[in-house]
């Protein structure tokens, strides 16, 4: 390789199998104890920033090069080459060394199991973009250097599970493992959401399209619960309904105390409601791919399908996370795409939980919450639905009344019905009163029905109501959701 | 295709508690949990089980989570690749290092340019890439082809083989399941020039594209 080095001028003469075969003799002499080639490989491969025309042709012979010679990369005497590969970034290269860097990972994945999970990895990276490119990828340029990159792991990817059917399923674990953390930067974790949502329309849609949406929910969840109640209400002070719900803030702080307090004690600190900002900044980017994602699944018929799991992942995460505040309208927008199939799918579910024996309490009365905001504020389901589905709840409420739940839904049912499915301005406090009983009675124990009616002004309740605080808050749901 | 074998087991499957109420659903979930992968106990890949309980008891634990154990009667479908075993695979790549093929829809198999014989050479032929055969033009190793090969080594954990095509009984299922007196045909006609008899070499590929159909259903 030494010599091919001095007359790089002259590399387009060397054949592909000349090159692969000089590769071949470095690596091979790499065991003999002779690694001057093999580190004049290693060498060129490190270097990554800026790189002139000639360097740019010099990588990219060395990536084709070892392309070739694949079978001959030893794991343990070549440790320190296949380390180098797998920390390439393609974000730090032009068109011509990531393909030649795809090749050869592909290559490499293919050639030899032991090499799959290495090379699956190593491409998963690739959906984060470096610190140092974040600025950069505000700009046009910056997100047409994310559209290159995020195509050609792509296709990588697809090459790869071509080759390897089981490549799919190690692809999964190792996107749950690497997906970032709700403290790394905004870019990073919208990129890679936007790459898992690739993955769930893409070729292999079919294979690990539910763990994409899974983690979609799981990611929305976690930033949801990052944010406190306290910092949204401290966004809008002007809010009429806020002076309620401060004062319900103030009860929350104190959630194991049977008496509640008189006086609101406010918890917060200028850095608390910051980091408030923060994520809810992150949130509010995914929340959008998430409704993007969601109108193209409606577009290309797929939104039953998806919804579906879906619906699934909302039962075991944003249901049965105590005040989710918006990661559920996830489920309201596919609702609103699709209200015969999505719609009626989400009622019954909702229903069947509630209805069911087998699910512990907390989910049956958060089942109930929801259900009944929905049925509130779901504009796009017709009034004869509505009026079938409480209808149903009358009679599941007749016969089980004893039940405390019997009792929530006895007590959201005449304001459902009061309320009547077409007016928009609901008394909230009203709603939110019944709803709270609910919540408290989660936290608080036993009690006698008349101290649920006592202790209704509880905490605020997280669910559809809280459309009204919702719109104010989040522009950029403003213009998407219904 | 050797590296395929039925078991009878008898397996004693451990429970939660929590799954006591539907017992049998638990129980194809763990088998389930175990398919594609290779297990030690088995000593093989299992593919497919079917199963029954003996017997309505089952014994619960001792310990802090009371597991209980439901015994089983289990016939399992293992793939247990050893070297020197004659696998079949379909070809879904060639270069000219490796050809890549998929066993059972689920096993990926390589064979480096070093593992195939000599008498295959890599060309590229209206724009199709194929391993010809030097000896026999109609021995041809391309994209879709399913070919026989020698495994060198099985990685348990990804479940990759290796293979070699290097002893003389490997190739082109279609071409070395060909009837006898069709080889000693093809051989005789090794020597001659192109021009051959086009009644003759018409019948022959009938011929020949019937007992690939018959190889491919048997392989089912």
């Amino acid at each position: 390789m030494g010599a091919v080095g001095d007359e790089h001028a002259e590399m387009e003469d060397i054949s592909d199998s000349e090159l692969s075969h000089h590769v071949r003799e470095a690596l091979k002499s790499v065991l003999l104890g002779d690694t001057d080639d093999y580190d004049h490989i290693v060498g060129n491969m490190h270097n990554n920033k800026r790189l002139g025309p000639d360097e740019v042709a010099m990588l990219v012979t060395i990536l084709r090069g070892l392309s070739g010679a694949v079978s001959y990369i030893d794991v343990v005497h070549h440790r320190i080459l296949l380390s180098s590969i797998c920390n390439m970034s393609l974000w730090n290269y032009g068109p011509d060394v990531m393909d030649a860097l795809i090749e050869l990972v592909v290559a490499l994945a293919t050639s030899n199991g032991k090499y799959v999970d290495l090379c699956l990895d190593m491409l998963v990276c690739n959906f984060i973009p470096p610190i140092n490119f974040l600025e950069i990828l505000k700009q046009p340029r910056g997100l047409a250097k994310k559209d290159q990159i995020l195509g050609r792991v792509h296709s990588a990817l697809k090459g790869i599970a071509d080759l390897v059917p089981l490549a799919p399923s190690r692809l999964e674990q190792i996107v749950r493992e690497r997906v970032p953390s709700a403290h790394s930067k905004d870019a990073q974790i919208v990129v890679y959401v936007e790459a898992m949502l690739l993955l769930e329309g893409g070729d292999m849609g079919e294979l690990v399209g539910n763990t994409m949406i899974f983690e979609l929910m799981n990611r929305l969840i976690d930033l949801d619960v990052e944010i406190g109640w306290d910092e949204i209400l401290l966004d809008d002070p002007n809010k009429g309904i806020f002076e309620m719900e401060l004062e319900d803030m103030a009860r929350s702080v104190n959630e194991t105390e049977i008496d509640m307090e008189d006086e609101p004690v406010r918890e917060y600190s200028g850095r608390k409601v910051l980091w408030g900002n923060v994520v809810a900044q992150k949130l509010d980017t995914l929340m959008v791919l998430a409704f993007d994602h969601l109108g193209s699944c409606f577009k290309s018929g797929r939104l039953v399908k998806v919804f579906e799991t879906l619906l699934q992942s909302f039962q075991s995460t944003v249901l049965n996370a105590y005040k989710s505040k918006f990661a559920q309208f996830v489920m309201f927008y596919a609702c609103s795409l699709d209200p015969e199939d999505c719609g009626t799918q989400f009622v019954s579910r909702l229903v069947e939980i509630f209805g069911s024996t087998v699910y512990p309490q907390d989910w049956r009365m958060s089942a109930v919450c929801y259900l009944a905001s929905y049925l509130a504020r779901a504009k796009f389901l017709s009034a004869s639905y509505v009026t079938t589905v409480l209808e149903s709840l009358v009679g599941w409420c007749y016969n089980y009344c004893e039940n405390q739940i019997g009792y929530y839904v006895c007590t959201l049912l005449p304001f459902e019905i009061d309320s009547g499915h077409s007016s928009t301005q609901i008394p909230a406090d009203e709603f939110l009163r019944q709803a709270k009983a609910a919540h408290l009675f989660r936290v608080s124990g036993n009690f006698a029905f008349n101290d649920l009616l006592e202790s209704e002004l509880s905490r605020a309740f997280g669910g559809f109501e809280r459309l009204d605080l919702f719109f104010p808050f989040d522009p950029y749901l403003l213009r998407k959701s219904d | 295709m050797e590296g395929l074998k039925v078991s009878d087991a008898e397996l004693v499957v451990y429970l939660h508690p929590s799954k006591s109420n539907n017992a049998s659903q638990a129980i194809f979930g763990e088998l389930g949990s175990m398919l594609f992968k290779f297990n030690e106990t088995f000593d093989g890949v299992l593919l497919a089980y079917s199963a029954s309980t003996k017997n309505k008891l089952a014994k619960i634990l001792p310990g802090l989570n009371p597991y209980f154990g439901v015994r089983l009667q289990a016939r399992l479908l293992l793939f247990y690749p050893k070297p020197d075993m004659l696998l079949e695979g379909k070809v879904v790549k060639l270069g000219e290092q490796t050809i890549h093929i998929i066993v059972l829809g689920f096993s990926s198999a390589t064979i480096t340019e070093e593992d195939i014989r000599e008498e295959f050479s890599y060309k590229v032929k209206h724009r199709k890439e194929v391993y010809a055969s030097t000896i026999d033009k109609h021995h041809k190793i391309e994209i879709g082809t399913v070919i026989r090969f020698v495994v060198k080594s099985f990685d348990e954990e990804t479940l990759h083989i290796s293979g070699s095509l290097v002893p003389p009984h490997t190739g082109s299922v279609s071409w070395l399941d060909k009837p006898a007196e069709e080889a000693s045909h093809t051989k005789k006609r090794k020597g001659y020039e192109m021009e051959t008899d086009d009644s003759l070499s018409l019948k022959a590929d009938n011929r020949m594209k019937k007992s690939k159909k018959s190889s491919s259903d048997s392989l089912r």
